[in-house]
Formats: C-alpha cells, sequence, structure tokens
C-alpha cells in the first residue's frame, strides 16, 4: 500500500562559485509514498528549489542516493534521465514555462512528441487533459492571450498529460495574486483526490497547509516533517 | 525505424513552426545558399549544354576523319613560327595522296575563304566559305534541309553552284529553304547557283566549324574565280572506314606525304594529321576552366552560406536557451534537441536551395539561346542534396550546443 515512490538518502549539492563553494543542500534524506501530497517549505536561498530540481531529474546531486520507484537514479545517464522526466515525473514552474509562441494544444501535447505518441492520440489525450484543468475553451489560445491562472492551468495540464508517477510544483502560485493562487491550489486537491502524488513547495503558511504533510527545510537541511491530521471541514493550526 | 522515422518527422513539424516565427531572418540567411545553388546548377547545365552541343557539332563533322594539313590544330608538336617556316600543302600533292592512299573511304581538297554573301539586299560579311569536291559530302554526315551538294560534274568542273550552311540560308531567305534553291547568290560578287540547304548541325562550340554558317563551293571554281591554284595551302578531309582504322589511316598518311614531300629518313614532318579529339582536348580544356570556376563560386558561396547559417543558429540556440530548457525538463532527449535544430537548418537551406533553383532556372532558360541546356532531374536532386548537407554540416555545432545544455541552467536562462 505505501509503497514509495521517492527515496533520497544523505543527499547533498554543492556549487562552486568561484572558489567559494554553495551548500545548497546538506543532508537531505527523505521517502515519499505514493497518493501523498506534500509541502516543501522554507525561508528563501534554503534550498527547495534545488531539492526539487534534484527530484524532478532535471539536476544530479553532488552526493547521495536517489531511488525513483526502486530505480537508482544516480546511476543514469542523461538519456535515461529525460525518459524519467518524460514518462514519470510532471513539472509545474513558478514562471509557467510554457512555450510562448505555441497554442496551449500544442504546449500541452508537448511531452506526448517526446514519448513517441501518435498524433491523433496525442491531440485527444491534451485535449482531455485541458479539460481536466477547465480549459476546454482555450485550446487555441497562445500564452499571451491567457491570464495567468490559465497559464498555470495549461502547465499543470502539460504536467498531467503523460500520467505521471508524481507531481513536482516549485512555487506554483509565486506569480499569482491570491484569489487564483487558491484556484490553483484547488486544483492540486482535486488531482490528489483523483489519486496523484504531488509534492508542492512553496514559503507560505497558508499554501503549505494545504497538504498533509510538511517538509520545512533551513539551511540545505530538513528541519522538520509533520503529517497533517485533518479531515476537509476543520482548518487545524499544526506548528512543529 | 518507425520510431527515427518519427522523430525527424517530428523535428522537421517543431523547426518549421520555428521558422514560420522568424520568416525575415530565415529568407536573409540562405542568401549564400542561393547563389550556391544557384552556381551549382547553372554550371552543370551549361557544361552539360555543351557536351551535347559538342556531340551534335562533331557528329555532323563526322568522328572519324583526319586532315592533313600545313597547320597543327590544337597540338603544340612545334611553335606556330615554324609551322609558317612550313611549305604549303598543294593541290597537286593532294592528288598524289589520293591516288596512293588506299585505305580511306573519302578524301577531299579543301580551301577556307572569307566572302560576302548577297542576295536580294540581304547580306552577309565575310562569312567562311570552304571550297572542295563533291567527295566532301562523304567525309562529313550532312543532311540536307533543301536540295543537294553540289554533285562530281559541277566539281570537277568548277561551276558556280553553292550548298550553304543552315543560319547562312536564313540569314539570306528568310522565306526558307525550299525559296532558296535555284536562287542565284552573290558571293565575292560572283553570281552562283544555290543547289542545297543543310540542316542545323552544330553550335557555336564549334566555332569556324560550325557547317551552319558556312558555304560550300567547288575548289575549281575558287580557282578560277578567286585564288590561285597554289597560292592557298590546303587542307585534305581524309575519312576513314571506321573509328578502329582511324590509326592506320594515319600512319598510311604520314608514310604517303612524306614521301610526295620527299622527305629524308631523318627529317621532321612537314605537315600534321589533325584529329577530331584535338577539338575535343580542347573543348574539354575550356570545360574545366568552367568547371573550376564553377566549383570556385559554388564552394566559396555554400561557405559563406554555411557560416552565415551557422551564425544565425547560433544566435538562435542562445535566443532560445529557455525554451531549450522546457523541453529537456518535458523530457526531450539530447538527440532530440540536436536533430531540431540539424532539421532547423537543413529546411533553411533547403528554401535557399528551391530559391536558388528558381533563378537557375531563368539562367538556364538564357543559356538555351545559345547551348541546347535545361535542368535535369539528377540535377535537382545534387541541388537538394548539397543544400541539406550545408544544413546539416552549418546546423551541426549549434544543435551540438542545444543539446548539451543543462536544463536547469537553461531553464533560469533570462
Ligand atoms: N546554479 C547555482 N550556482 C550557485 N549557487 C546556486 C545555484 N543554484 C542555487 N544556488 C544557491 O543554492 C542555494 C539554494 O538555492 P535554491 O535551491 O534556489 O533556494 P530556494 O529555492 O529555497 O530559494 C542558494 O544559496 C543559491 O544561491
Ligand atoms: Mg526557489
Amino acid at each position: 500500500m505505501n509503497e514509495n515512490i521517492i527515496k533520497i538518502e544523505h543527499i547533498a549539492k554543492v556549487y562552486t562559485v568561484g572558489i567559494e563553494k554553495v551548500y545548497a543542500l546538506r543532508d537531505v534524506s527523505l521517502e515519499i509514498n505514493r497518493n501523498e501530497y506534500v509541502s516543501i517549505m522554507g525561508p528563501s536561498g534554503s534550498g527547495k528549489s534545488t531539492l526539487m530540481n534534484i527530484l524532478g531529474c532535471l539536476d544530479t546531486p553532488t552526493s547521495g542516493l536517489y531511488l525513483f520507484e526502486g530505480e537508482n537514479v544516480s546511476d543514469m545517464n542523461d538519456n535515461q534521465l529525460a525518459e524519467i522526466r518524460n514518462r514519470k515525473i510532471g513539472f509545474v514552474f513558478q514562471t509557467f514555462n510554457l512555450l510562448p509562441r505555441s497554442t496551449a494544444l500544442h504546449n500541452v501535447e508537448l511531452p506526448l512528441i517526446y514519448a513517441g505518441v501518435r498524433k491523433a492520440e496525442r491531440l485527444e489525450r491534451a485535449k482531455i487533459a485541458l479539460e481536466k484543468v477547465g480549459l476546454g475553451d482555450r485550446m487555441e489560445h497562445k500564452p499571451n492571450e491567457l491570464s495567468g491562472g490559465q497559464r498555470q492551468r495549461v502547465a499543470i495540464a502539460r504536467a498531467l498529460v503523460t500520467n505521471p508517477s508524481i507531481i513536482l510544483a516549485d512555487e506554483p502560485t509565486g506569480n499569482l495574486d491570491s484569489k487564483t493562487g487558491n484556484e490553483i491550489m484547488k486544483l492540486f486537491k482535486e488531482l490528489h483526490d483523483n489519486g496523484n502524488t504531488i509534492i508542492l513547495v512553496t514559503h507560505e503558511q497558508e499554501i503549505a497547509e494545504n497538504a498533509n504533510r510538511i517538509i520545512k527545510i533551513r539551511d540545505g537541511l530538513i528541519e522538520s516533517d509533520t503529517e497533517l491530521k485533518k479531515s476537509k471541514s476543520e482548518t487545524e493550526n499544526v506548528n512543529a | 525505424m518507425r520510431n527515427l522515422l518519427f522523430e525527424i518527422w517530428e523535428g522537421l513539424l517543431i523547426s518549421y513552426r520555428a521558422l514560420k516565427e522568424n520568416k525575415v531572418r530565415a529568407i536573409l540567411t540562405t542568401l549564400g545558399i542561393v547563389i550556391g545553388i544557384w552556381a551549382v546548377v547553372t554550371m552543370s547545365t551549361a557544361l552539360k549544354g555543351i557536351d551535347l552541343a559538342f556531340q551534335q557539332g562533331v557528329s555532323s563533322l563526322g568522328s572519324d576523319n583526319l586532315y592533313i594539313d600545313k597547320w597543327a590544330w590544337f597540338n603544340n608538336e612545334e611553335p606556330w613560327w615554324k609551322l609558317r617556316n612550313r611549305k604549303n600543302l598543294t593541290y597537286d600533292e593532294y592528288e598524289k595522296y589520293k591516288k596512293l592512299a588506299k585505305l580511306p573511304i573519302a578524301i577531299a581538297p579543301s580551301v577556307f575563304t572569307r566572302k560576302t554573301l548577297e542576295y536580294d539586299g540581304a547580306r552577309v560579311e565575310s562569312a567562311f566559305i570552304t571550297a572542295t569536291t563533291s567527295e566532301y559530302l562523304q567525309t562529313t554526315n550532312f543532311t540536307f534541309a533543301a536540295g543537294r551538294f553540289f554533285n562530281e560534274l559541277e566539281s570537277k568542273g568548277g561551276r558556280n553552284t553553292v550548298a550553304l550552311g543552315f543560319e547562312l540560308a536564313k540569314q539570306l531567305f528568310p522565306q526558307g529553304a525550299d525559296y532558296a534553291i535555284g536562287s542565284i547568290v552573290r558571293i565575292g560578287g560572283k553570281k552562283m547557283k544555290v543547289v542545297g540547304v543543310l540542316d542545323k548541325q552544330g553550335s557555336w562550340v564549334m566555332g569556324d566549324f560550325n557547317p551552319d554558317n558556312q558555304a560550300y563551293i567547288p575548289i575549281e571554281f575558287l580557282f578560277k574565280n578567286f585564288n590561285k591554284r597554289r597560292r592557298k595551302s590546303i587542307t585534305i578531309n581524309v575519312r576513314a572506314p571506321n573509328s578502329q582504322s582511324v590509326e592506320a589511316v594515319k600512319e598510311e598518311a604520314i608514310g604517303i606525304m612524306r614521301r610526295v614531300r620527299g622527305l629524308a629518313y631523318n627529317e621532321k614532318n612537314d605537315f600534321s594529321i589533325n584529329q577530331q579529339s584535338g577539338l575535343l582536348t580542347q573543348i574539354n580544356a575550356t570545360v574545366s576552366v568552367i568547371q573550376i570556376a564553377g566549383f570556385f563560386i559554388t564552394g566559396l558561396s555554400l561557405f559563406v552560406g554555411a557560416i552565415g547559417i551557422m551564425n544565425i543558429m547560433f544566435v538562435s540556440v542562445k535566443e532560445r536557451t529557455r525554451e531549450i530548457g522546457i523541453r529537456k525538463a518535458i523530457g526531450a532527449k539530447r538527440r532530440s534537441i540536436l536533430g531540431q535544430f540539424i532539421a532547423e537548418a537543413s529546411l533553411i537551406c533547403l528554401f535557399g536551395g528551391f530559391i536558388g533553383l528558381l533563378f537557375a532556372g531563368s539562367s538556364t532558360f538564357l543559356i538555351n539561346q545559345w547551348l541546347p541546356a535545361s535542368i535535369q532531374i539528377d540535377t535537382v536532386a545534387l541541388a537538394f542534396t548539397i543544400s541539406i548537407l550545408t544544413g546539416i554540416i552549418a546546423g551541426f555545432a549549434p544543435a551540438y550546443t542545444a543539446a548539451k545544455l543543462d536544463p536547469v541552467d537553461a531553464l533560469r536562462y533570462e
């Protein structure tokens, strides 16, 4: 049941800037199980994005072990990492990262192109994903013809379209006003209720509390890792 | 395999989208390719045209022919001022040769001269006149648009008869070849009856040898009216039975001519045996000059074009760093990115090649005024192959840079 998707042990990430070493992550270990909804919280510069990039196979750690669905990611080459990113991970960014001159539909279709899915099926699946995020009527719009919230919905549809094992969202509401942000959070909640596994990075307590588990990090180390016991009705304030 | 095709196809679609977004730039960059392809296609059609024209020309004169002459046409066995000191070939010597030679199937003397032709107000200044015997016809492959060559009787009697080359007849008789037959033209002031008009034979490649611009008159007529029998050196036109026997005919001719001219065993030949292959050698020299020039122009413009495209692709990769990051983040492999940018460069080049072909089409139309030139399908294939190859070569380095980008760095790029 509590099959784990992600397991990292003693992950460190060191950047060398000139002669100076920046320890973005010092020693991080954690496990994420299927259908969890986890928030990663921490002040700016604490290493949240670095951790997300490593979990998302965009970046490789300087040291430590990373198992994704039991497979050792640390040993993988570029092509294998690309394949994991393509099939197993859906990434949602703070700045949306859509192709600016392509339609919503093409943006969502893109991961399927790299997955080698044929055109007809691709369009079908992209449409379904866009409908799922409530943009069934905006498929032919380009990003500059969409509002910030709608752009983020396109990005979420793009993350969903390959049916990934996990969705990683790095400050997905960071560029949105709070009302739109709440709508996006509602969408994540729905995705989670439908069985998706989600990791969400934020520095806002209120946003973080949407999740069932909050991991706080500071200076590249895990400060606390708390399960939130909550039902849909209550909003209990849990402090570590 | 199917997967590879799929990736290539998708790569092409992606780059096609990208190009549509940067039309002006794409068009500007193609200039080098346009010129390169234009040059290579025009050159290759021109060369084919020359070849074809030459084949036609040679076949009209006959390729199994030898020409015994005071002058060496092409080779440089001796410098021209030494050749000038050779004795003229006389009509006498021709007659002796004709009597002694056993191998040839036709032998005819000829003298070239230039005369003005007139008919009813139409004039052709100093046209090329070949004065010869009726047997000359058998040394050629001439066919006639109308009439015939002057016959043996007219030849021996030095009658005022003339056969006109195609172009010459056209200038004098716009009414057509049939109209010309029986008409009286003035050649160097003398009245002569047109007995025949030749079919179109050669092209300008043949130069003075081109029968189209010549008139043929009996040599006896020339001697009677224009030149003394001994004034001019004679060319003896000799036809061998077939190409295998050309060498034997040549050996025989050398032996007879040495005897006729009374040369001692240690004296050099004071005459030359000329052949069509000499003409071929010269044409080939011209062709290789065109080829070298063509390859140089093509190579240079393709090189410049490739550099331009490489440059623009580097700029494009730089500008689209973020796009590359996005593509990688959602699962594009290195080879997909590599393929995308190479495909883009190739598409630009292909487009340039297409424009170059259009230009080449119009310059071929111009060349066609002088040469039988047309753009063949293999030339089109060559043009497209060169375009695509240029694109692949020019696109590789920028594409490789793009493929190698680190996704996190690329995503952070502003
Ligand atoms: N490419 C990089 N080169 C050097 N230092 C980096 C790089 N990326 C991140 N860092 C540093 O690592 C630390 C953690 O960064 P980051 O993970 O982006 O923090 P967060 O997302 O929590 O704000 C910061 O001190 C940052 O300056
Ligand atoms: Mg961050």
